[in-house]
């Protein structure tokens, strides 16, 4: 089994190597303009010309799934930097100083937490507008509280251990306690947590952004292509195919970096399976 | 118990009043004025006069948390306000459309489990074999997996290619036909999830002195995993419905829209294509609701399951 986990480690990084690599290089990979259309190519199969076809519009499918690396990958990464800062201040607040500061800090993450998080999402969006910025807005309403519930549960284990005592009684300030003396200690479960779940933010993101809610076109994004891929579907099925493909890919490879980090740095890590989002 | 139930509900309180608190700033913070969508009608952008008359008559025009409170006041009563479109009851919309999802996410939780427990329990007793290797990958596949495209991935198999069942549609009330796909597509999802934690909760009870003992004892292995790990291992299987549950809900509301079935993902989507906020905050509320009561259900059942917990007070 560990050799499994050892060999979709490798197979990930190698992944999203490639995947950095083809989002910076993506002008120069594509073949084609993503957000060119040509009304006389509509619907193509795929060619030499076009090695993924062309979309209802004539657009290149092939340099569009290219482009819509950029934006997943930029998407995902942000959101997870974002709520992950967020997260961490709120529970690393929350734990150290407790009393009515813990209670009430943990009592919003309650109510975050009760409601299904893809519907939170889409109320976000709902009352604010679609677009890219109130995507990761939402998303980041969405995944901000599995870090604070894991930064607050790693303070609180920190709080009584005998070198937190000594750095209190010399005299240290709280922040110099929770930036020297708590942070190292929580980083190695919080990068597990984040790698995890920067795949299902890109696979949120792609589910918005297929209702029509996220992404906006012409912008190459995966999930709206599959959204315009619905009227086809009988008759063009590898429009819908092929950036499903692309997503899973993605997604796996974060999924995989995840557990492969897991259990290299954190074995006994408590960012297993907190993951319900859609998840 | 009582005392256990007691606490639990107290504790629930704040979480209420900070459930309703975001969803109505999220309400307040939306861009545009409700009386004006509300006047807005065929002939086109109502009249300028219309709309702050409304806004007087309706008490728009009061500060936020006059609004708020009276909008608590209301909720509290089971008023959920009225459609911007339709302009039925909120809660009879909501109420209507979560019978279908109850309905497809029974079957799909059955689903979910046929595929998790009889998987979770070979990997776990097949530890490192080819068997759970496979388990493995396939769990971790199936959460990798965006849910709306495996619902493509069906319907271009079974529907097109086979003709065998209905694309999409409710169908004669959300018959067996209709069922099957969109449920299909919510189980094998949530398997991925609850097939993984099975394995684990069965691993855990594998290594417990009892099962050493009962072995030692020289039972057969077919009854020391069947009659002596399972029971135990079965128990999270009570928290795995409800996060099952929560799950399925989850993706409902995307599946729901691709197979066009009347749930309440499906009222979500639609409402916020047409900016329909009361029913949108409705909707919000109400799936709160509904996760908090089935957390709460959830912990009594897994306390009533397990004596070892009645009589602690739990915190």
């Amino acid at each position: 089994m560990k050799q499994g986990v050892d060999l979709g480690f490798k197979l990930a990084i190698l992944t999203i190597a490639c995947l950095i690599f083809l989002a910076i290089t993506a002008s120069w990979i594509a073949p084609h303009d993503p957000e060119k259309a040509q009304p006389q190519l509509r619907l193509k199969n795929p060619s030499y010309e076009y090695p993924l076809g062309t979309d209802h519009l004539g657009r290149c499918i092939f340099s569009r799934i290219v482009f819509g690396i950029r934006v997943s990958l930029f998407i995902g990464l942000a959101v997870v930097l974002f709520s992950a800062l967020l997260g961490m201040a709120m529970g690393l607040t929350a734990g150290y100083f407790g009393g009515l500061v813990d209670e009430a800090i943990m009592r919003v993450v309650d109510a975050f937490i009760s409601f299904p998080s893809i519907f939170l999402a889409l109320a976000v969006i709902g009352f604010l507008g679609s677009g890219i910025v109130n995507l990761m807005l939402s998303l980041i309403l969405v995944d901000w509280t599995g870090y604070a519930r894991l930064v607050r549960s790693s303070v609180l284990d920190l709080k009584g251990k005998e070198f937190l005592e000594a750095a209190i009684s010399l005299g240290a300030s709280d922040l110099y306690i929770m930036s020297r003396h708590i942070l190292p200690n929580i980083l190695p479960s919080l990068l597990v947590m984040a790698t995890l779940s920067v795949g299902y933010v890109i696979l949120g993101a792609a589910s918005l952004s297929f209702l029509g809610l996220g992404v906006q076109p012409p912008t190459p994004e995966w999930g709206a292509m599959m959204n315009d891929a619905r009227p086809f579907l009988r008759t063009h099925p590898l429009m819908m195919i092929f950036p499903g493909i692309a997503i899973t890919t993605v997604v796996l490879a974060f999924n995989l970096l995840g557990e492969g980090i897991r259990v290299r740095l954190d074995p006994k890590s408590r960012a297993e399976g907190r993951y319900d989002f859609d998840r | 118990m009582l005392s256990f139930l007691f606490r639990r509900l107290v504790l629930l309180l704040p979480v209420l009043l900070m459930i309703s608190i975001i969803s109505f700033s999220l309400f307040y913070l939306s861009p545009g004025d409700p009386a004006e969508v509300l006047l807005t009608g065929p002939q086109g952008p109502p009249d300028p006069k219309a709309v702050e008359e409304f806004r007087a008559r309706e008490g728009f025009n009061d500060p936020a948390h006059v609004l708020f409170i009276r909008w608590l006041y209301k909720v509290a009563q089971g008023d959920l306000g009225y459609s911007y479109t339709s302009g039925g009851k909120v809660s009879d919309a909501i109420l209507d459309s979560f019978l279908p999802t109850l309905r497809l996410s029974l079957i799909s939780l059955i689903i979910s489990l046929l595929i998790s427990i009889p998987l979770g329990i070979l990997s776990a007793v097949r530890k490192g074999s080819a068997i759970d290797g496979l388990g493995l990958s396939l769990s971790l596949l199936g959460v990798s997996v965006p849910n709306f495209w495996l619902a493509y991935l069906l319907i271009i198999l079974f529907a097109l290619k086979l003709d065998i069942l209905p694309v999409a549609g409710y169908g004669n009330g959300g018959d067996i036909e209709h069922l099957i796909l969109p449920a299909l597509t919510l189980g094998i999802s949530a398997a991925a999830v609850t097939g993984r934690m099975m394995r684990t909760s069965m691993l855990e009870v594998m290594g417990q002195d009892y099962i050493v003992a009962a072995r030692a004892r020289g039972l057969p292995e077919r009854s020391v995993v069947l009659k002596h790990a399972l029971r135990n291992a079965l128990l999270p299987v009570v928290t795995m419905v409800g996060l099952n549950f929560t799950y399925l809900l989850n993706g409902s509301a995307v599946v729901e829209t691709v197979f066009a079935w009347p749930g309440i993902g499906s009222l979500m989507t639609r409402s916020i294509y047409s900016r329909d906020y009361p029913v949108i905050l409705g909707c919000m509320l109400f799936l709160s609701l509904l996760t908090i009561s089935l957390n709460l259900l959830i912990d009594i059942c897994y306390r009533y399951c397990n004596p070892r917990l009645m009589h602690e007070t739990g915190s």
